[in-house]
């Protein structure tokens, strides 16, 4: 491979952007309303196009011969390297706004460092991401304001969400070996330094949404890694299964 | 409490220069909320560069059953209409 380093790095990017995807895809037609249903799917369909462009470019690192479907759909569990914090499930829409603002908060910052990467390709796919996750970063903290400052019930379910996902939220920043050289050669974001602000962010909205922020120190990882929670599984098997029987098919 | 979240109508400019037109209603539980919905509804496939939004409420509707003293009168009176000009071809959105 011409740039090993590189394409894990890009895996790095765009499997949360997959998997975030996919678990947003699953609520098709499920939404609570028709508008947040059509919403969801909107952002559904913006972060997988922006994976579709990254795998695009990841395929060529790889082999001529290889797609960007190679890349998302013929990969054991272990060689997703999405956090743990996107493959949690759609538990409820207050959970899944919750989710969606704990990783947009994230994806913004970090694609504002994107694109100013070294690398064309990279730069390319920030800048076009930025406006897309702009609005989702709008859409979900407006959803975790209104549910946290709604009701008795919608207060309660908010804040159990945040409690509940937190732990998932330090992953974001650690940095596995592909991006300390990708950061440290000028392609890749040098995450660790976004935490501080990340935090500050998200806390300054939790105020507003007049929910608690968590103060709970025990954080989990390993998505970064490969090592993913038992969700990732179901998750796969759903979105892989379609070239897992019917091998190299198409439409 | 009513378990609906009122009702909105869109009206959407598609480019500039031209007018807002309806697009359609939606359900939001306040402006923002429907500004939202509008754009993710109505703009999704690159339709609209203006959206505005009004609670449906505030829409004054005609009433069917004047249609006859509101509208008829001016179906016989075609010198109304400024069809007797000649308009340059150059001329757009008449």
């Amino acid at each position: 491979m011409k740039n090993e380093t590189l394409y894990q790095y890009i895996l790095c990017i765009a499997d949360n952007s997959l998997i975030l995807g996919q678990r947003l895809g699953e609520l098709c037609g499920h939404g609570p309303s028709l508008e947040t249903d059509i919403a969801i799917t909107n952002i559904a369909l913006d972060l997988i196009g922006q994976t579709r462009s990254y795998y695009q470019y990841a395929a060529r690192l790889i082999d001529e011969e290889k797609t960007e479907d190679d890349i998302a759909f013929l990969r054991l569990e272990r060689e997703y390297k999405n956090v743990l914090l996107v493959e949690q499930p759609n538990t409820h829409f207050g959970y899944v706004m919750a989710r969606q603002f704990l990783f947009d908060v994230y994806h913004l910052m970090f694609l504002e460092k994107l694109q100013y990467s070294k690398d064309d390709q990279l730069v390319a796919v920030a800048k076009k991401g930025i406006k897309e996750v702009s609005y989702h970063k709008r859409f979900s903290s407006d959803w975790v304001k209104r549910l946290g400052d709604g009701t008795e019930e919608s207060r309660q379910k908010m804040q159990e969400a945040v409690d509940d996902l937190w732990r998932f939220t330090n992953e974001l920043f650690l940095m596995t070996d592909a991006e300390k050289t990708m950061a440290a050669n000028g392609i890749g974001v040098d995450i660790a330094q976004l935490k501080e602000e990340y935090y500050k962010e998200v806390s300054d909205v939790l105020k507003e949404a007049t929910l608690t922020v968590p103060e709970n120190t025990y954080f989990t990882k390993g998505g970064k890694e490969g090592i993913h929670t038992e969700h990732m599984g179901y998750i796969l098997s759903e979105l892989q299964y379609m070239q897992r029987t019917y091998p190299n098919m198409t439409w | 409490m009513t378990k609906n979240w009122p009702l909105w109508e869109v009206f959407v400019r598609s480019k500039n220069g031209l007018e807002h037109r309806h697009f359609g209603s939606l359900h939001a539980a306040d402006a923002e909320m429907a500004m939202e919905n509008a754009r993710d509804v109505y703009t999704r496939r690159n339709e609209g560069v203006s959206i505005w939004v009004v609670e449906s409420k505030y829409i004054t509707a005609s009433n069917p059953q004047d249609n006859g003293e509101l509208f008829e009168p001016a179906q016989d009176k075609i010198y109304r209409h400024p069809t007797f000009y000649d308009l340059p071809d150059d001329v757009k959105h008449m």
